[in-house]
């Protein structure tokens, strides 16, 4: 789960991270009302998004007088804002953050990562902040320092004051940048943050030390036990498709094509997209219906992917293990009913009691295209997407 | 003997008397598992599917001489189980829980390095379908039925997809000598590797098929370990080929946050380390007996 850089700047600020003075906007009033607040002759205005690359994109503006903050404001609030990381959808910019300018002498980074390989914590800077990490490690590969936490004993000091010598901070600046390393550590730590980077950690002209940038993500099996970060989600940052389904407990991922996918287990749910894709279409969605597979989570099934205008065709593709096929076809002739599905519908069920459950489908009357191996099935549903995208723009 | 599990390894349930722990439990008597108890803190005495009841997994190991133990804890306590289990001299643990945060994993393998190599618990998962040594013994949740006794291993992060692959060989006659699920989750127990390497050395089993995805560094490690360690012949498939960057696909490790974890690229790694590609989740059936027909013919 994402938050906004406000938010993840509050966490921060808390475990003694530096940030510049800001406050938040949803108004140009409140906007220039904030510039008062904080004071001084420069502000920077940011569009709170749940992506990076903001400044490219125009989500970032700086702004010396009221009528530049309001302009700017009115300019980007109720806006879409599409960055290279948001897809061509966009996010919805709601709310902003104004910020005092920042005389930049040096910008750092610093960020810190579950790595999978140590299977810990991974810190990992650069003297050369400002771009992102992935341009960093092609262009500046040398100068990045990585350091891992044993989960233990957790980060030690003179871990923490390694990474600031060797960024090359001047002396006076050694104990703050320790403090703020040791900082960051304890919020993903004790958040059970998935992501923290700080881009950049800018050194400014004045000597201090300051995160002008904030991005967190958590680990969303940890939730139960983080009331304060569940509270900081924003659904209006997430496709409305996956809002749904999240909500009723699916796990679903929206895509771009025409063909939508139930299917039962993540990896048959990737393996049955793939082969979409190998059958020449394209999958509308990742979707695992999880175990059981009853008649009410196929129903919810049904909806989730109907609710995507873009699908026009259905691919249902359950592995019946520790429940039958018969009660699974049973589940999707009375979804359908339920529910009413206007796309053609091709099904593929396999495990227990197959012969069982392909028979209640065929002897249902409901238009239900039958398949009997994974490649049928995907070859099935490709041509039925063709044959309706046909007639559709045949009318 | 086939790997990790046979029809004399004697197995214990943690989470024993739940809804899930109790269905499977049944299940796994059912197809021919030893089982010999469970664990759950309180109802240590009583018994259940007629099977005693213990209050710790130490009590359960001193009674009934488990070896083997199967998890069905709920996510915010699977971890400590994991680790009683280790403490408790386990020496093989099934993991089923999925939603364990990714600390408490991490936390669960740097407990389990207090132990030496030889004495140290091995632990299958979590958020995997379990292990099955076909016709002898179930640790898992996986239905039975649908694997045939054999000699070709399979290891996979999936369980439904395994169960594609598993089918499509019996279709053709091809058995199975031990299935392992080592999991969806970013943080594991047991990588691709440390399965590998158990089959290599199996005498049961003459071919592996390796079941990946897209997320994490797994498989390319185990590739790389194959080029240089494996004579068995080595079948892989990479699961994501339509999966986008930075999505989290089901699985908490299924998504693509660095080079090298995309499906592609893995396969690119894998061809170049030697190992057989089956070309779409269609075929495994297929590109599996043609390997084992082409390794019988050289031999």
């Amino acid at each position: 789960m994402d938050i906004h850089e406000y938010q993840a700047k509050e966490l921060l600020a808390r475990h003694g991270v530096h940030v510049p003075r800001g406050g938040l906007a949803y108004s140009p009033e409140q906007a220039t009302y904030r510039a008062r607040e904080i004071g001084g002759a420069k502000w920077v205005l940011k569009a709170q998004v749940h992506s990076g690359a903001r400044g490219k994109a125009g989500g970032i503006k700086l702004c010396s007088n009221d009528e530049e903050i309001s302009n700017a404001a009115e300019a980007m609030l109720g806006r879409k804002l599409v960055t290279q990381q948001t897809g061509p959808r966009g996010k919805l910019i709601s709310r902003l953050y104004l910020e005092e300018a920042v005389d930049i002498a040096q910008e750092l980074y610093l960020g810190f990562v579950l790595d999978r390989k140590e299977e810990r914590v991974m810190i990992v800077a650069s003297a050369a902040g400002g771009m992102e990490i992935e341009d960093i490690s092609e262009k500046k590969p040398d100068s990045i320092i990585r350091a891992t936490v044993d989960p233990g004993v957790g980060m030690q000091g003179f871990q923490a004051r390694e990474i600031a010598f060797g960024l090359g901070l001047e002396s006076n600046l050694i104990g703050k940048a320790t403090e703020t390393i040791l900082g960051c550590y304890q919020v993903f730590r004790d958040y059970d943050a998935s992501m923290l980077e700080i881009n950049p950690l800018v050194v400014t002209r004045d000597g201090s030390l300051v995160a002008l940038d904030a991005k967190m993500s958590f680990d969303e099996n940890a939730l139960f036990r983080r009331p304060e970060i569940s509270e900081l989600r924003d659904k209006s940052q997430e496709d409305p498709r996956e809002t749904f389904a999240s909500d009723r407990g699916l796990s679903y991922v929206g895509l771009d094509g025409n063909i939508g996918c139930i299917i039962n287990g993540a990896g048959l749910a990737m393996a049955t997209m793939d082969m979409i894709k190998i059958a020449g279409g394209e999958p509308a969605n990742f979707l695992d219906i999880g175990g059981g597979a009853s008649p009410e989570r196929v129903a919810k099934s049904f909806r989730a992917v109907l609710g995507d205008k873009n699908v026009e065709a259905i691919l249902v593709n359950i592995f019946a293990g520790i429940n039958r096929c018969d009660w699974v076809a049973e589940g999707v002739i009375k979804a359908i009913r339920e529910v009413g599905v206007d796309v053609p519908l091709v099904v593929r069920l396999s495990g227990t009691k197959v012969e069982e459950g392909r028979k209640i489908l065929a002897d249902s009357g409901e238009k239900v295209i039958v398949a009997d191996t994974l490649a049928e099935a995907a070859e099935k549903a490709v041509a039925a997407w063709r044959a309706a995208a046909k007639n559709k723009k045949a009318a | 003997m086939a790997i990790l599990l046979n029809r004399s390894t004697r197995v214990i349930v943690q989470g024993f008397t739940g809804k899930i722990g109790s269905f499977h439990a049944d299940d796994m008597k059912r197809y021919g598992t030893k089982l010999v108890g469970g664990v759950t803190p309180g109802k240590g005495g009583q018994t259940h599917l007629g099977l005693p009841i213990f209050n710790t997994v130490k009590g359960a190991v001193r009674e009934t001489r488990a070896e083997a133990s199967i998890v069905f804890v709920p996510p915010p306590f699977a971890a400590d189980s994991i680790m009683e289990a280790a403490d408790a001299g386990i020496k093989i643990c099934v993991c089923i829980t999925d939603g364990i945060p990714s600390q408490d994993m991490m936390q669960v393998k740097r407990y389990m390095r207090r132990y030496r190599f030889e004495d140290r618990m091995r632990l299958v998962g979590p958020n995997c379908a379990g292990v099955i040594t076909p016709g002898q013994a179930l640790m898992g949740i996986m239905p039975g039925s649908i694997y045939l006794p054999g000699r070709v291993g399979i290891v996979g992060r999936s369980g439904t997809l395994g169960y594609e692959a598993a089918s499509q060989m019996k279709a053709l006659g091809i058995g199975v000598s031990t299935s392992v699920g080592i999991g969806g989750d970013p943080i594991n127990g047991s990588s691709f590797k440390d399965i590998l390497q158990l089959f290599e050395r199996d005498d049961d089993t003459d071919a592996v098929v390796m079941i990946g995805e897209i997320g994490g560094p797994q498989e390319a490690e185990a590739a790389i370990w194959a080029r240089d360690n494996m004579r068995k012949p080595l079948i892989a498939y990479i699961a994501g080929l339509s999966a986008p960057k930075g999505r989290r696909m089901g699985h908490a490790g299924a998504i693509i946050s660095a080079f090298g974890e995309s499906a592609q690229e893995k396969v690119e790694i894998l061809k170049e380390a030697g190992v057989v590609i089956v070309p779409t989740p269609a075929s495994f059936g297929e590109v599996v007996a043609d390997t084992l027909a082409r390794t019988k013919k050289a031999a």
